[in-house]
């Protein structure tokens, strides 16, 4: 399966941003909505995904957010956390995952490897960082990260959610 | 404290407001649409207010606290949940039968909602007192398997089909148990009109004359609501989810709004056959049912966190070796009993 690498793509979106958004105030209300409700798509590539369980288990317990709806089908998921290692071979797969999924979407990178290869970096067979392929918009480091790093990392994207300007603050 | 609260005396009331202002006929037209109305607020809330209410039950039988940080106790999550579906992309796959696709979550919502007319909320607060109303509810309740089949069908995905084959073995094959188990109560009372069946329960329960057709009457409701320890059709680690896998936002909703507007309607019926309807002390009729009914709700969601998923074989060994038997021996016992207490008395 052919990978499109993130650049390509933003340059596609780039053109269809030109024709433009209707912006009102039900926005703030939508937006409030997508914030609370992320369901993450119930998919782990490697042992991070350990953690995003552990996550949403007893002792952490992500449902306190409304975070904890896991879907299994990419259909009905908004979220694709990208937890843990993620190879060439399977590249395809994931992107066809987070493609099959419908807008508005979100993709959270998990962990060292996702987010920059980590100890792989170098290997010819792993991805060195999922941003390669798909438009992450939180990147949460550690190896793995605590399930309160994953949290965190939710409630930050909760946050640029509601006001996209969050994140533009550091340009 | 009967005659003032009861709903039938609150519906008197709007009669006679709405009397003064139109004529007759005008009358009575809108007294059913106001009927219908309630009816339908009554579904559209009981899925905003059990989704929370599952995963509330979630959260306390794993020792977690659910949803709490969205509005004042998570109150709101619900909400947010419905909007985000709302707005979410409509995907239809490439291959789908379009028509069937798209209507098969709006005919499904059909059944689910027809049943409700004839449930008994209060004393004579029923749509429609039908002289066959058990049998209309189960009529119209099996409905339910055709829009499953179709929306397995005409996603053109192979988890959806094999979903929407097992909805129709599992629902039909427990059809059978839970006719047979009703028959017991039905023989009892001697008619199938809803307000005879509640008025029988005055003084005993049937769940106290018939444990046996309890028991089997919930297992096959759970069975037939696919729910938990019967969710084949929706199995995730298996068949991603069932006959709902191609279906995104709003249709996706719909699945979910026909499946507690069920579990509501199962709970309801099993409050009206063995739990006394309406009858209880003190508090008003509705009150009462509305309780029973959130207890029958919270045992279906115990079920649902305590039980592991069965298999397929197993499912249908359970149907037809166990509970089918069961609920025959329990019509015989009926009879029996009947025949020897009118030789008593």
């Amino acid at each position: 399966m052919e990978v499109t690498t993130f650049s390509e793509r933003e340059q596609q979106e780039n053109e269809l941003l030109q024709k433009n958004i209707l912006v009102t105030s039900i926005d703030a209300v939508l937006n409030w909505a997508r914030s609370n409700s992320l369901w993450p798509l119930s998919s782990g590539l490697a042992c991070c995904a350990i953690e995003m369980m552990s996550s949403a288990a007893g002792r952490f317990d992500l449902s306190r957010f409304g975070y904890e709806v896991f879907r299994a089908s990419p259909r009905q998921a908004d979220l694709l956390i990208v937890a843990g290692t993620l190879t060439w071979a399977m590249a395809g797969p994931l992107k066809r995952l987070y493609e099959q999924m419908p807008e508005p979407k979100y993709v959270i990178a998990m962990g060292s490897c996702a987010n920059t290869g980590g100890p792989f970096a170098d290997s010819y067979s792993v991805v060195p960082g999922v941003d390669q392929i798909l438009p992450v918009d939180v990147y949460i480091p550690g190896c793995p990260p605590r399930p309160e790093a994953l949290i965190h990392g939710m409630l930050e994207l909760k946050r640029k959610i509601q006001d996209p300007n969050v994140a533009r603050k550091t340009l | 404290m009967q005659e003032v609260t009861g709903l039938y005396v609150i519906a008197e009331m709007l009669r006679d407001i709405l009397g003064h202002y139109l004529p007759a006929q005008y009358v009575d037209i809108s007294m059913s649409l106001i009927n219908i109305g309630v009816i339908f607020g009554i579904i559209s809330m009981t899925a905003v207010v059990l989704v929370y209410g599952e995963r509330k039950v979630s959260a306390f039988m794993q020792s977690r606290s659910g949803p709490n940080r969205v509005g004042p106790y998570g109150l709101l999550q619900t909400i947010a949940d419905m909007f985000k579906l709302m707005s979410k992309e409509d995907i239809m796959p490439a291959g789908a039968d379009k028509w069937m696709w798209i209507l098969a979550p709006m005919i499904l919502f059909i059944p689910a909602a027809a049943a409700y007319a004839v449930f008994p909320f209060d004393n004579q607060a029923v749509f429609a007192d039908l002289n066959i109303g058990i049998f209309y509810f189960i009529a119209v309740s099996s409905q339910a398997v055709l829009p499953f089949l179709m929306a397995g069908w005409a996603s053109n995905n192979k988890y959806a089909l094999i979903g929407g084959m097992r909805t129709v073995a599992q629902m039909l094959s427990y059809e059978v148990p839970m006719v047979l188990s009703i028959l017991g109560v039905v023989m009892m009372v001697g008619s199938m009109r809803m307000s005879d069946i509640v008025a029988a329960q005055q003084n005993v329960w049937f769940i106290v004359l018939q444990p046996i057709a309890f028991v089997v009457y919930v297992i096959t409701a759970t069975a037939e609501i696919n729910r938990a320890p019967f969710d084949l059709v929706e199995g995730e680690s298996e068949i991603v989810a069932g006959p709902f896998t191609e279906y995104t936002g709003m249709r996706f909703a719909l699945f979910f709004l026909a499946e507690y507007a069920n579990l509501f309607a199962v709970s309801a019926i099993a409050t009206t056959l063995f739990l006394g309807g309406w009858h209880g002390p003190w508090l008003p009729g509705w009150v009462w049912f509305f309780l029973k009914v959130a207890g029958m709700v919270f045992l279906f969601m115990w079920f649902r966190w305590t039980f592991p998923r069965l298999r397929i074989d197993q499912l249908m060994a359970l149907g037809w070796k166990v509970l089918l038997p069961l609920a025959l021996v329990n019509v015989v016992i009926t009879g029996v009993g009947m025949y020897i207490y009118q030789l008593l008395s």
